[in-house]
Parts: structure tokens; C-alpha cells; sequence
């Protein structure tokens, strides 16, 4: 199934692009998505500091990803 | 009232603080505060300055900031405006504006509200130099700040 990832502040740097559709086995984490990613930027996204939100809602690495979910990765703020 | 909104386009501090202002004619007081765009980082001079946000939670967790300042403090009313996009130096980037009945309530919901903006709105920086562009990253004084605002616990 598709998922589509949101890479926010200078993650979308590391990751090349602000978003990346990729193909996920249904029923998986979000720490089976980052096994797909390269190990530099599944190393960057893994961070503690890094919050993960699955479908608008902040989770962590373990949250069930869901058909036509989105997942964004968001680095500490800069601030308003 | 509360009034929170993100603008892609030109935020105008005198008239949204006008139109605030006749909002809540029976306020005492309007605390109010601006941010702008700094013009230079260090020794290098900012061109340009880009605020990104992520819609599914940026705007939520500002309305949720605002009616925490509400329920904490004897306000009429609470004004947070933040810019996202492109901006320039000296330019307004944030306004936050709080009326209450006196002054020292308004100060401090505005202050409050400025505090948590800084420390946890879900925003992204970066600004462009004549090296290129550079993330803003986050300052310990910003958590210090938020800090100021923990209620301690009764002893």
C-alpha cells in the first residue's frame, strides 16, 4: 500500500525532497517504514528529538501506519 | 473572543490590532506584540527569511496555545497571527495581542502566548545569507522562557 512521508525543517535536505511516496506492507509500524529508507536517513529520522505524527497525530516508531495514511517527520522547532 | 490564523500573505499589525481593539471595546487594557524579521544573524546580513509550518498540526496546536491562555488568565480575548512563506528583513513575522479588563492580565497572556509560540509551534526557519541558506535551529533561551510559565506544585 502507498504511504506517502513528510520530511519537515532540514530533514527535507537529507531526504532530497519534501515528500516521498513509498510502498509499505499493510498491518506494519512506522519503524518498518524507515527499514525501506536508506540508513543515513532512516538514522536521522530514528533520533529521539525527531516526533513522528501518523496521520495527523503525534505518535512514536511503534504506531500502525494504515492505507492512505501520511506520515511526517518533524526535527526539533526553530520557533515562532 | 479568539482569533488564531496562519497568513501566506502580507500580515498588517495596525490594522489587525485596530480591528481587535474595536472587537473588545470594553477591555481596560490591550497588551500587544510584534515580531519582525531580523536583519542580520552575527555578522551576516539576512536577505530572506522562510517559515514553514505542517498544516495538520501547526494552526490546531495554535488554537489549543490560545485557549490555554484564556482558561489561565480573566481575558476577553486573545489575537494570534503568523506568517508562513517568504519573507524580507524588518518585516512583521508574528502578532499576538491579548484585551482584558487590566493590564496585568494582557500582559501576561500575551507573554505567555509569545513564550509557547516560540517554543513549540510547529515551525520551521531558514534564512537566506550570502553564503546561501542555513536552518534556523532552536534556542535553549526559548525552553528557559517556556520554563518561566510551569505552575509549581503546591507544597
Amino acid at each position: 500500500m502507498p504511504v506517502r512521508l513528510v520530511f519537515l525543517g532540514r530533514l527535507q535536505d537529507l531526504a532530497g525532497a519534501s515528500e516521498r511516496m513509498v510502498e509499505a506492507a499493510p498491518g506494519g509500524t512506522v519503524a518498518a517504514l524507515l527499514d525501506r529508507l536508506e540508513p543515513e536517513l532512516a538514522a536521522a529520522l530514528r533520533s529521539p528529538k525527531v516526533r513522528i505524527a501518523v496521520a495527523g497525530a503525534l505518535g512514536g516508531l511503534d504506531r500502525l501506519v494504515s492505507d492512505g495514511d501520511e506520515v511526517a517527520f518533524l526535527p526539533p522547532v526553530s520557533g515562532g | 473572543m479568539i482569533d488564531v490564523r496562519l497568513l501566506d500573505g502580507l500580515l498588517e499589525p495596525a490594522a489587525e490590532a485596530a480591528r481587535f481593539a474595536r472587537a473588545h471595546r470594553q477591555a481596560g487594557g490591550i497588551a500587544s506584540f510584534v515580531g519582525q524579521v531580523r536583519a542580520e544573524c552575527g555578522t551576516d546580513a539576512v536577505l530572506e527569511l522562510e517559515l514553514s509550518h505542517y498544516p495538520p498540526l501547526t494552526l490546531p496546536g495554535m488554537e489549543a496555545l490560545a485557549e490555554a491562555a484564556v482558561a489561565r488568565w480573566p481575558i476577553f480575548g486573545l489575537l494570534m497571527l503568523h506568517r508562513t512563506g517568504s519573507l524580507g528583513p524588518g518585516e512583521p513575522i508574528v502578532l499576538v495581542a491579548a484585551a482584558a479588563r487590566h493590564r496585568r492580565d494582557a500582559f501576561a497572556a500575551a507573554d505567555f502566548a509569545m513564550d509557547h509560540l516560540k517554543s513549540e509551534a510547529w515551525f520551521w526557519k531558514r534564512e537566506r545569507i550570502a553564503a546561501g541558506w542555513r536552518w534556523i535551529e532552536p534556542r535553549a533561551e526559548d525552553h528557559a522562557d517556556k520554563a518561566r510559565w510551569v505552575i509549581s506544585p503546591q507544597v
